[in-house]
């Protein structure tokens, strides 16, 4: 599919691109700046499907990439997921959307409040309802929010009960080395909020520990001075689903890591190797750890693991190398331990480089870096909501070395 | 009930199919068939043949049904444009529509069809549309000036729209206030002239910085991207916006973000750097720095390829962030290679062991590209913090014992490295090395080796053996191996020549008989010839102590540096390259950071052409003739024992060193045979007088010199012309490689040598040189006549300066007239070419005015004595053959003497009363 903005483009240019794409082996690795004599590709990977640009001149490429991932948001939240059959079953909407989106190579509107009073997202009861009266998806009056002082939240929303949710979202990202010292950690938080509230509501949302934040970014709602000033988050919310601020703990303060490995793999034995991996919980505030799961990529020349589980299930793909072992909760009494053989290519190279852990985990309940909302207030309307926040803290890239 | 449909429909009669249904009375077919017709475009099928069926549809109350006409129009509106020119029509009735939506989306879809004969209709609408109360309607037709600009640029300035779209710069609305900057500064991107279409004075930024707080992200990135493009007049009005700007730093769009710390990166070259407002932001802009590389891949390369430009000019900003460019292994590999990068740019004393250990993991890792750029990163480490270079070694001879063949070879690469770095320290693993010399097959790793061996023969007891062995495929290797293996064989003999002679021979004779490559048979002769007929001097040559490698090789240069620094955020940041490297059609434009003013109110402009990079002459002439001038003339005088300083391109400065030895002989010996000349002419010319010489004037001062000061005069000896310099190095450095070039001028001056300056000319140091000047050069009218233009060129840059040659050296010695001629000559010059002067204060007698004059050559043809007045008739000739004729009047007693002169050009008159002036008052 392909949509331009200014003069038209030929699809040969892609060439480049389909050329880039065969020299890599990892759908991942193709750079995101590609030159070709003419133009330049900008492109992103995202749920199996490239979204390249075609630009002529010199732009900024993260303006590029970001409005690329602002189509890919919009398209999620449009169709509630973004793939290519979803794409190509919608795909006069998604022209529509992505006319409205860009304009002469100039983002026009990118807020999915406003686009979705321009092009209603479709929905099974409007595209019944269209045809039988033959109206169309495509409003015909002007956005009111495009223009405001508040471009992100549309006018005239009503709902019968009035809520706000806050879910405090942290992720560790960690390397551990080999001894179980931590080599780098850091938190990459956020707030996402799903905020169904009636007419205009002024929130504010102060924290009991707002010096904890080494930066920060905000959604373009939250007013920038009275955050410098007084630390506290006060903002006109847009409707629905949106991140409020994400945040980075990092470099200059101490993570806790949530989670010990204690791990022994050896390849040096003769017919495969021997590995062994405990699983533990540390400094989690009495939270239960849960769905942990670890991924250990093989070297190529290992055919299979023979392991045994105290709990959970594990897997070993024997074409991508990949061992994964599903533990689930992390019960203190009893911590999970897998041990067993590997079985290695007979004559293959001696392995000397010891594979990396990749480790997902959550725990409710808690924010790992300590952050804790203080108080939600709100302004401007009269009844009152219900308010609602939620912390957990996830493993981002958390990998440990073997 | 989706779209997909749409898709199906691959069967023969297709288009027809459709045409019919786009001519349906029903609305609900019709939309379905654009709709169908649409698909088929997306897909790149031809569905033009339907152009006028689509059109029809084009008039119609639902705006659906008119999005996707336009749409429809958008592709195929070029190929078709007698037909386009009936939707015109449409397009202007829309533009007048009640609905704001209507009139926007007309104008946005006008502009968007580039055809040429719809822009004539365009322009009643879109000026129209400039003015709507309707602010969405005002900023969407912002957009389309610049549409309609890439169309027909003139079009848009004759019609005056430029104009209304500054108008709009002040606008009301944030967001049209957005859209007009970014309409203007793609349109200044794409200006032919480079120049810039609209000024941003300190009004204009005050109203944009106030946009800026409440416009869109995207609005954002193109109000900060023109700030950057601002120079501010003094340091108060950078350090205000650089305060507005700071919140966007915390904004959640990554462009946004970069785009922020361009504009602050360029303006803290302004503000003084110990400022406690410098090291605050300093403190400030590394968090947003850092929080982009936990965004998605994409965003991280971008942002790491712009840290690495700002690690280069700014170390200060994240020099304690080097954790959070540590690799995960499931990071993009385009992301890893760069991180490494970066690590090695920002290793210290301080962190060098947590960088060490790092890149140890990396050398472990599966990815053969990345684990060798690892190897390579931990050599540079050693190179660069000295402290670690031990740390280093072990590190490598680690890897080198883990027999992984690609990882030896790459640690063999880097240790050749080491030891150019720092010789005699590490050689104690050279036996470890030399364990691994069956599995290098890599042409590089086999040349470092060869080096290593050659260059610590003495050590190796079985150098030979080793060397031998290589030498046995020699016709296969690399060229480069080839080489290695010549010169470390010859090493080799030199150092043991007892047992080494036959082996020495073998590669001589292979390398100069058996080889088609020239540069390997030219050094195999070398060596040959030097060997065979002074061994000392071939030892002196071949075991020359080498200058030590510098730490960093892939700096950026600085000037670089300093342009993309101004393209932070941009492709040109992406490609390290500055943008007229790489974008079509894109003027001479280059941007410059400014430099920071001490005095304040002056400011420098930020965006400088190309063509007035370097100093500026004062007339226009001089730039054209100047520029276009050959200044790679050769260094002249090159003095072996004074070698370049070390230098971190050390094949360049190779060459250039063989070049100027080779040249060495020549200009050396014409040097002593000119100043024996100029001896036996001073000797000769002891009995007569010298002639007149104007005391040295400054020609260039040493602050438009970047430290080289230039005074001089010019003399007239033994019947040649010559140019006084008095060179004076003020700067830090030393400068070679002077070089004279002299514009086209009135007497046709042009040096009769190339300048002589003896190299190197040390800081602090003066040199008196003598450059002899012909007249045989080309020819071109001065103003004033006796000036001459001049470029004097050396290590530093190219300075160019003007000066006025006194009148007198242009006096030929066989000025004197016979005195018949004199008279007839005197009488055929008419009236109106004669001058009268008047010379005051002289206190010459006319004996003493003979002499003066006839030192000179002035030539006294006549004495007469008149009424108790001395009359003088004296005659002199230019080089360029015009003679002229003058009358003294000198009263005794009256300082004041009256000179007439008569000549066939006038043009020279000023000039001669200007040298009698000179002499006679000397």
């Amino acid at each position: 599919m392909e949509k331009h903005w200014k003069s038209v483009v030929s699809r040969s240019v892609c060439d480049y691109f389909f050329e880039q794409q065969r020299k890599i082996n990892n759908p991942e690795d193709i750079p995101p700046v590609i030159a070709t004599p003419h133009y330049y590709l900008i492109s992103i990977y995202r749920s199996n499907m490239y979204f390249v640009a075609v630009c002529m001149t010199e732009v900024p490429p993260l303006f590029v990439i970001e409005f690329l991932h602002r189509v890919v948001e919009t398209f999620d939240d449009y169709f509630s997921e973004c793939t290519e059959s979803i794409i190509k079953e919608n795909y006069v909407v998604v022209y529509e959307l992505l006319d409205e989106m860009l304009d002469n190579g100039f983002p026009l509107a990118t807020e999915s409040n406003v686009l979705k009073e321009l092009i209603k997202p479709p929905t099974i009861l409007r595209t019944i309802a269209n045809t039988v009266t033959g109206k169309s998806n495509v409003s015909a009056t002007l956005p009111t929010g495009q223009l405001s002082n508040v471009p992100w939240r549309r006018t005239g929303v009503k709902y019968t009960n009035n809520e706000a949710y806050f879910d405090v979202v942290e992720e560790v990202d960690a390397i551990i080395d080999k001894a179980g010292s931590t080599v780098f950690a850091e938190i990459q938080g956020y707030i996402d909020c799903c905020i169904k509230l009636s007419g205009m509501p002024d929130l504010s949302l102060s924290f009991m520990n707002p010096r904890l934040f080494d930066d920060v970014s905000f959604h373009p709602c939250v007013r920038f001075k009275r955050w410098e000033a007084e630390r506290i988050l006060s903002f006109i919310p847009p409707d629905g689903n949106f991140r409020l601020m994400s945040y980075h703990i990092g470099s200059q303060s101490v993570v806790g890591i949530p989670i010990y490995i204690r791990h022994n793999i050896s390849f040096k034995d003769i017919g495969g190797g021997r590995v062994d991996i405990t699983v533990g919980p540390r400094q989690t505030v009495g939270r239960t750890v849960e769905n942990v799961v670890l991924e250990i990529p093989m070297p190529k020349s290992v055919l299979n693991c023979i392991l045994n589980p105290s709990q959970g299930k594990y897997s070993f793909d024997p074409v991508t190398k990949i061992l994964v072992w599903d533990v689930g909760r992390i019960d203190i009494s009893k911590v999970p331990n897998i041990r067993g053989t590997i079985n290695v290519q007979a004559g293959a190279p001696l392995i000397e480089s010891n594979p990396s852990i990749n480790v997902k985990f959550t725990i409710n309940q808690l924010a790992v870096s300590g952050l804790k909302v203080n108080r939600l207030d709100m302004y401007g309307e009269k009844y009152k909501p219900f308010k609602g926040v939620k912390y957990i803290t996830k493993a981002g890239k958390f990998q440990i070395r073997m | 009930m989706t779209d997909s449909k749409y898709f199906t429909t691959t069967k023969k009669g297709e288009i027809f199919e459709l045409k019919s249904e786009l001519n349906s009375e029903k609305k609900e077919k019709k939309r379905e068939a654009v709709k169908k017709v649409i698909a088929s475009m997306t897909v790149g099928k031809d569905v033009s043949a339907l152009f006028p069926d689509v059109v029809n549809c084009m008039q119609t109350d639902n705006l659906e049904l008119k999005k996707l006409v336009y749409l429809y129009l958008m592709n195929y509106a070029k190929s078709h444009p007698d037909m386009a020119i009936m939707a015109v029509n449409t397009f202007v009735k829309d533009c007048e529509d009640t609905n704001p939506l209507i009139r926007a989306l007309a104008v946005r879809t006008m502009g968007c069809i580039r055809v040429d004969k719809i822009t004539e209709y365009l322009c009643e609408p879109l000026r129209k549309c400039l003015k709507d109360e309707d602010p969405y309607v005002r900023k969407t037709a912002a957009v389309c000036v610049a549409k309609l600009y890439d169309i027909n640029a003139q079009l848009v300035e004759d019609q005056g729209f430029l104009d209304q779209l500054k108008d709009l710069l002040s606008d009301s609305n944030p967001m049209v206030v957005a859209n007009a900057v970014a309409a203007l500064s793609e349109m200044n991107e794409t200006n032919i002239s480079g120049s810039m279409l609209i000024e941003m004075n300190s009004q204009t930024i005050n109203k944009l910085l106030t946009a800026l707080n409440e416009c869109t992200e995207w609005g954002q990135v193109f109000i900060l991207d023109s700030l950057a493009n601002y120079s501010p007049k003094d340091d108060r009005e950078a350090l205000s916006i650089c305060e507005r700007i700071t919140p966007r730093l915390a904004h959640a769009n990554a462009a946004v973000v970069l785009s922020a710390v361009k504009v602050l990166m360029k303006f803290m070259e302004i503000l003084p750097s110990d400022s406690d407002f410098v090291s605050t932001l300093t403190k400030k802009l590394a968090p947003p720095l850092v929080t982009l590389l936990s965004s998605e891949p994409e965003v991280q390369y971008v942002a790491l390829r712009n840290i690495n430009l700002i690690v280069q000019k700014r170390p200060d900003i994240l020099k304690q962030e080097m954790k959070v460019f540590f690799v995960k292994y499931n990071d993009p590999i385009y992301v890893k290679l760069e991180k490494l990068d970066i690590m090695i740019r920002l290793a210290s004393q301080a962190n060098i062991a947590q960088v060490l250990s790092e890149l140890k993991e990396y050398a472990t890792e599966v990815d053969v590209d990345f684990v060798r750029k690892a190897v390579r990163a931990i050599g540079r480490c050693a190179i660069k913090v000295e402290q670690s270079a031990e740390r280093c070694v072990s590190t490598l001879l680690d890897l080198i014992q883990t027999k992984v063949n690609y990882v030896v070879q790459e640690a063999i690469v880097v240790i050749k490295d080491i030891f150019r770095k720092y010789p005699n320290k590490y050689e104690s693993i050279i036996s470890t090395l030399c364990e691994n010399l069956d599995t290098l097959d890599e042409p590089e790793a086999r040349a470092s080796m060869i080096w290593i061996i050659g260059e610590y023969a003495e050590r190796i007891d079985n150098a030979d053996e080793l060397l031998e062995s290589f030498l046995e495929g020699f016709q296969d290797e690399n060229t480069q191996v080839q080489l290695q293996l010549l010169t470390a064989i010859v090493k080799l003999f030199l150092k043991r020549p007892s047992d080494t002679q036959q082996l020495v021979q073998q590669v001589l004779s292979l390398a100069t008989q058996d080889s088609d490559n020239p540069d390997l048979r030219d050094r195999g002769f070398i060596y040959w010839r030097l060997l065979s007929t002074d061994p000392a001097a071939a030892k002196e040559v071949v075991l020359a102590e080498k200058p030590l490698i510098s730490e960093e090789t892939d700096l950026l240069e600085p000037t670089l540096l300093d342009e993309l620094i101004c393209h932070i955020s941009s492709l040109a940041s992406v490609y390290h390259k500055p943008p007229s490297a790489f974008v079509e059609g894109r003027p001479g434009l280059r941007k410059s950071l400014p430099a920071r003013n001490d005095i304040g109110g002056s400011s420098i402009p930020a965006v400088v052409t190309t063509s007035q990079a370097a100093v500026i002459p004062s007339q226009e002439s001089l730039i054209g003739d100047l520029l276009s001038m050959d200044l790679s003339a050769p260094p002249t005088t090159y003095n072996p024992a004074t070698a370049p300083s070390p230098s971190v391109d050390l094949l360049a400065s190779g060459i250039e060193s063989l070049l100027t030895s080779d040249l060495n002989s020549v200009p050396a010996t014409s040097a002593a045979s000119q100043s024996s000349i100029g001896l036996i002419g001073d000797i000769f010319s002891v009995p007569t007088p010298s002639s007149y010489v104007p005391p040295k004037q400054i020609w260039l001062t040493a602050e438009s010199g970047k430290g080289l000061e230039i005074t001089g005069t010019f003399s007239r000896k033994n019947g040649i012309i010559n140019m006084e310099f008095l060179f004076k190095n003020k700067a830090m450095q030393p400068m070679i490689g002077f070089a004279i070039q002299l514009n086209k001028n009135s007497f046709g001056l042009t040096p009769q040598r190339p300048l002589q300056v003896v190299n190197p000319l040390i800081p602090g140091g003066s040199q008196e040189v003598s450059l002899p000047l012909s007249t045989t050069g080309a020819v071109q009218r001065m103003e004033p006549l006796t000036s001459l233009q001049v470029a004097i060129k050396n290590s530093i840059d190219v300075f160019y300066f003007a000066c006025i040659v006194p009148m007198n050296v242009f006096f030929v010695e066989d000025g004197q007239m016979d005195k018949r001629l004199f008279l007839s000559t005197w009488k055929d010059i008419p009236a109106q070419n004669e001058m009268q002067y008047t010379i005051q204060n002289i206190l010459c007698n006319a004996e003493v005015v003979v002499q003066k004059m006839t030192q000179n050559n002035v030539f006294t043809i006549a004495k007469r004595n008149v009424e108790g007045q001395d009359m003088l008739y004296q005659s002199l000739k230019l080089t360029n053959g015009i003679w002229v004729l003058n009358e003294l009047k000198i009263q005794p007693g009256n300082p004041n003497i009256t000179l007439s002169l008569k000549t066939q050009a006038l043009d020279v008159a000023p000039g001669i009363y200007q040298a009698y002036e000179a002499i006679l008052r000397n």
